[in-house]
């Protein structure tokens, strides 16, 4: 079996307590275990996570580019969604 | 604080010492030709723990010499016979279940050895295994796992993973090998070493080989010729140009 017929897996790592998992790329594997593992090797060599969660590529349901605009356009000029009228008390830093 | 000065023998930590670099050497070679890129960079890392071990314990041996050798000096500016590997890390190992079966007894033994030392009486030993005993507990998953795929895979890898795991298996027994002055007795490590490797060998549906040991020699600085090429390779751009970096 070579490396091409391996499913594609999505690496999600999570930097630091506190925070979320952040996708950082993808990788070959055989099975969830090994991707696991090789997602360790890739993706933390440089003390990048304390977590790591892999996701089989083929199981994510995305938005399509063709739909962008009546996805995401509508929201434009709704300014008041942003809780930018807010102070941020200090020492808040992921809000 | 003053430290008493270590009773622990400079040839014991060279010993251990060049188990570690000569096998993250090994290791070094499998850097683009892994079967995958997954697993390049994770040999690649395996490799550079041990080298981190090797550093380590070498820059320790020197201390314990009292000659003022650094560890560049003992790892660039000796020969073969000045080397104290045991032979299972020296041999090539091009073929990946050779590779896999020499990591799963390596790194069974290292983590036995390095947890040992970690309560061990001299406190830089323990120092430098308590560090290390989480690098080997990785290297011991990782080579558990492909050793059980291969061996437990289809019928052609169950056949390969045999035949690699016959071919070091005669090197096993001089990791157990009495070396004066030891820290941790090499015979007192055996039961616990054999019984990790041989739980592996039965999950991964292999046979325990039934081979005569090979003679060894390497604490004592007899080695195979294929350790020369390694350390003419691992030493020539050191002694062309000496103090070199990069």
């Amino acid at each position: 079996m070579s490396t091409r017929d391996w499913p594609l897996w999505e690496v999600f790592v999570r930097s630091r307590r506190g925070l979320s998992h952040v996708h950082v790329g993808s990788l070959h594997a055989p099975d969830a275990e090994m991707a696991l593992r090789n997602a360790r090797d890739v993706y933390t060599r440089r003390q990048e996570g304390v977590s790591l969660w892999v996701v089989p590529s083929a199981e994510i349901v995305a938005s399509e580019a063709g739909q962008r605009e009546e996805f995401f356009d509508p929201a434009a000029d709704k300014i008041y969604r942003h809780p930018t009228f807010y102070e941020i008390p200090e020492g808040v830093e992921h809000l | 604080m003053i430290t008493p000065p270590s009773s622990t023998p400079f040839s014991y930590v060279l010993g251990l010492a060049d188990d570690a670099l000569v096998s993250a050497q090994r290791m070094g070679w499998w850097i683009s030709r892994a079967p995958q890129l997954e697993e390049d960079l994770a040999l690649a890392n395996i490799g550079l723990d041990q080298l981190g071990q090797a550093r380590n314990l070498l820059t320790y041996a020197g201390e314990l010499e009292g000659a003022g050798r650094s560890e560049d000096d003992l790892a660039y500016l000796r020969d073969d016979r000045d080397f104290r590997n045991v032979w299972l890390v020296e041999r090539p190992q091009t073929d990946f279940g050779v590779a896999m079966a020499r990591l799963l007894v390596f790194s069974a033994w290292q983590a036995e050895l390095y947890a040992a030392l970690a309560l061990g009486e001299d406190p830089t030993l323990a120092a430098i295994a308590g560090k290390a005993v989480k690098e080997v507990a990785y290297h011991l998953d990782h080579a558990r796992r492909w050793v059980v795929r291969l061996g437990d895979g289809t019928e052609e890898s169950h056949a390969r993973m045999q035949v690699a795991l016959e071919a070091e298996w005669p090197y096993v027994e001089e990791l157990f090998g009495p070396v004066d002055g030891a820290v941790v007795d090499p015979v007192a490590l055996r039961d616990a070493v054999l019984t990790t490797v041989e739980s592996v060998l039965a999950e991964a549906t292999l046979v325990v080989p039934q081979v005569a040991p090979a003679r060894g020699g390497g604490r004592r600085g007899l080695h195979t010729e294929d350790l020369g090429y390694l350390l003419a390779e691992m030493q020539h751009l050191h002694r062309s140009h000496p103090g070199a970096t990069w």
